[in-house]
């Protein structure tokens, strides 16, 4: 998993269109969007809430169909016009809003699990494996306790771990850190560079957090409300590995400025049209 | 925040090694008689004997002046050569007991062992449930009662029948609970289980089966109590021993006493069993006892 440059993780999106039809009446949620994704790169995704950027990560890792359009996967097609749900798998790796370690099991076996039913090792290569990673993100005294028992920043740490054992070829992050107070988040997001920095494995992030989408991301992509496409992409040229003392830089703050402006009309257009957030 | 991530090295160094042997066995006196629980326990049973006392021997008060008082139920309770016949020491009365804890323990295994895999099933295979969940909600609401000449109808003797109706109703208490435990999974469970690569059968053991525990647990102690309500009416029909046989045979006999201390048996065993049940589910859940424990509950 040391790899210094990515050459897998590109994703495709093409075109893709999805309508929801709750109750007879069609609610499109997202719209002819499309998005190239580098192998290697952070690519961050702010809108307003409901705008269907989750919609797009539920049809990449494969729980959602999708209406039209074609998503590809290092050039392989994972849903398109005759296969509208992509197949769940180990290469896309999701971390979710709430987390969703399970809570039945120690941290160890929930970050042993995933090689255990792939059959990729055995019972005590993916043990050992996953003590030697739960060490590495600092969670070696934590490993035997269950996810209850630990904080959330190590609850979250935990599991991205859990999907890093997989070495997958994407990390989804449905806004992982939205519950967490700004000093834990900090943290979090150190930490995930650093594993940024080790691993360079492709992350598709999702937030509402500009200064998240801007310290951690390589492009941030702004979607319009619903139906989403997008509306603006922002590079971000700042140089890695990167630490703290960026936020504070006049190179940053212009950076968030520059997103905000194109996040804060669609805020207030979803505000107005006070829809209720979709799946 | 993590109990373990304390600050100050002193504290750390006193609290990362948890009591063990007479330490722990001191931690937890001090930790049962320093609170008011314990104490507000004993003055409610007291308090309660009292009224008990007062209104039945004491004063004699209508409409309580027929029923036999504590002194004398305790006094029959604990006699060698009871006048009514039925007392700790006598064989008839351990019979009873044992009877009907024999059977209660018959019929909740077999209503588990059907109970929380139809309701596991049910909960994952929607199709399994569209053939059963009918079926399962026209039963149910029968009430155990009307089940009782049938029983009678269907098994000779008096033990299969009793046995018969204890189950069933237990059964479809347990059913629904695992059904519910089922239903009451976060979605992002199975998702996680689809993304890391598990196949139906890893989902179903990984996922379906320890997230429905709680709600089994919590199903399992209702079960329990209902498998001890039918089996009693059961028994009060149609029984040869058993509590509730002594219930209704003390009675027809105007043997008060042995009924009401037949009664207060049932109240014993039943939270004996009870707990029983909560003793295992805690046992099997550490995830979810520990993680309470640390909300202070």
């Amino acid at each position: 998993m040391q790899t210094t440059t990515a050459t897998k993780g590109a994703i495709s999106i093409r075109n893709v269109t999805k309508i929801y039809d709750p109750e007879g009446v069609n609610v499109m949620a997202v719209d002819d969007c499309s998005l190239e994704i580098a192998p290697g790169e952070v690519c961050m995704i702010v809108g307003p809430s409901g705008c269907g950027k989750t919609t797009l990560l539920n049809a990449i890792a494969g729980f959602h169909s999708i209406t039209s359009g074609e998503i590809y996967l290092d050039g392989e097609l994972l849903c398109g016009p005759n296969k509208p749900l992509a197949d769940q798998g180990a290469d896309r790796m999701v971390v979710f809003q709430n987390g969703a370690l399970f809570p039945w099991k120690s941290l160890l076996d929930n970050i042993a699990y995933g090689p255990i039913v792939q059959g990729i090792m055995d019972k005590k290569e993916a043990n050992d494996k996953a003590t030697e990673m739960l060490a590495e993100a600092g969670l070696g005294d934590v490993a035997q306790k269950f996810p209850g028992e630990v904080s959330s920043g190590m609850a979250r740490r935990a599991e991205i771990v859990r999907a890093l054992i997989n070495d997958p070829k994407v990390l989804l992050l449905d806004e992982p850190y939205r519950a967490m107070d700004a000093l834990t988040k900090s943290i979090m997001h150190e930490s995930l560079l650093e594993v940024y920095d080790r691993t360079k494995v492709t992350i598709f992030f999702i937030t509402h957090d500009l200064e998240e989408a801007i310290f951690l991301g390589d492009r941030v992509i702004v979607m319009t409300t619903r139906p989403a496409k997008t509306k603006k992409i922002v590079e971000v040229p700042i140089e890695r590995p990167r630490d703290y003392t960026l936020l504070s830089s006049e190179n940053f703050r212009l950076l968030v400025a520059e997103t905000k402006g194109a996040v804060h009309e669609e805020a207030i257009k979803a505000f107005e049209a006070g829809e209720r957030e979709l799946a | 925040m993590n109990p373990n991530t304390v600050i100050k090295p002193e504290l750390t160094a006193k609290r990362l090694t948890s009591p063990s042997g007479l330490g722990l066995l001191v931690y937890k006196f001090k930790k049962i008689f320093g609170s008011s629980g314990i104490y507000l326990q004993v003055f409610g049973i007291g308090l309660w004997l009292f009224t008990y006392y007062i209104l039945c021997e004491g004063l004699k008060l209508f409409p309580f002046f027929k029923i036999p008082g504590p002194v004398e139920v305790i006094t029959e309770f604990f006699s060698p050569d009871p006048i009514w016949g039925m007392s700790l020491y006598t064989e008839a009365f351990h019979e009873n007991v044992y009877v009907s804890c024999r059977r209660v323990a018959i019929a909740f295994c077999i209503a588990t062992g059907v109970g929380v895999p139809l309701g596991l099933f049910m909960g994952w295979s929607k199709t399994f449930q569209d053939y059963t969940f009918p079926i399962l909600e026209t039963l149910r609401p029968i009430p155990i009662l009307a089940w009782v000449p049938l029983a009678i109808v269907m098994f000779s003797g008096f033990e299969t029948p009793v046995i018969f109706l204890a189950t069933l109703a237990s059964l479809f208490v347990t059913t629904l609970n695992t059904l519910l435990g089922v239903e009451s999974i976060d979605d992002a469970y199975f998702r996680a289980a689809g993304c890391l690569g598990s196949k139906p059968r890893h989902v179903f053991w990984h996922v379906v089966v320890p997230g429905a525990m709680p709600f089994i647990f919590t199903g399992l102690q209702i079960s329990i109590g209902v498998a001890w309500f039918s089996l009693v009416a059961a028994e009060m029909i149609s029984g040869d021993y058993g509590l509730g046989y002594m219930i209704m045979d003390s009675y027809m006999l105007n043997k008060y006493v042995s009924m009401v201390m037949a009664m207060i048996s049932l109240g014993f065993v039943g939270w004996l069993t009870s707990a029983m049940v909560r003793f295992a589910g805690d046992r099997m859940m550490q995830w979810r006892v520990r993680a309470l424990a640390l909300e202070g509950r």
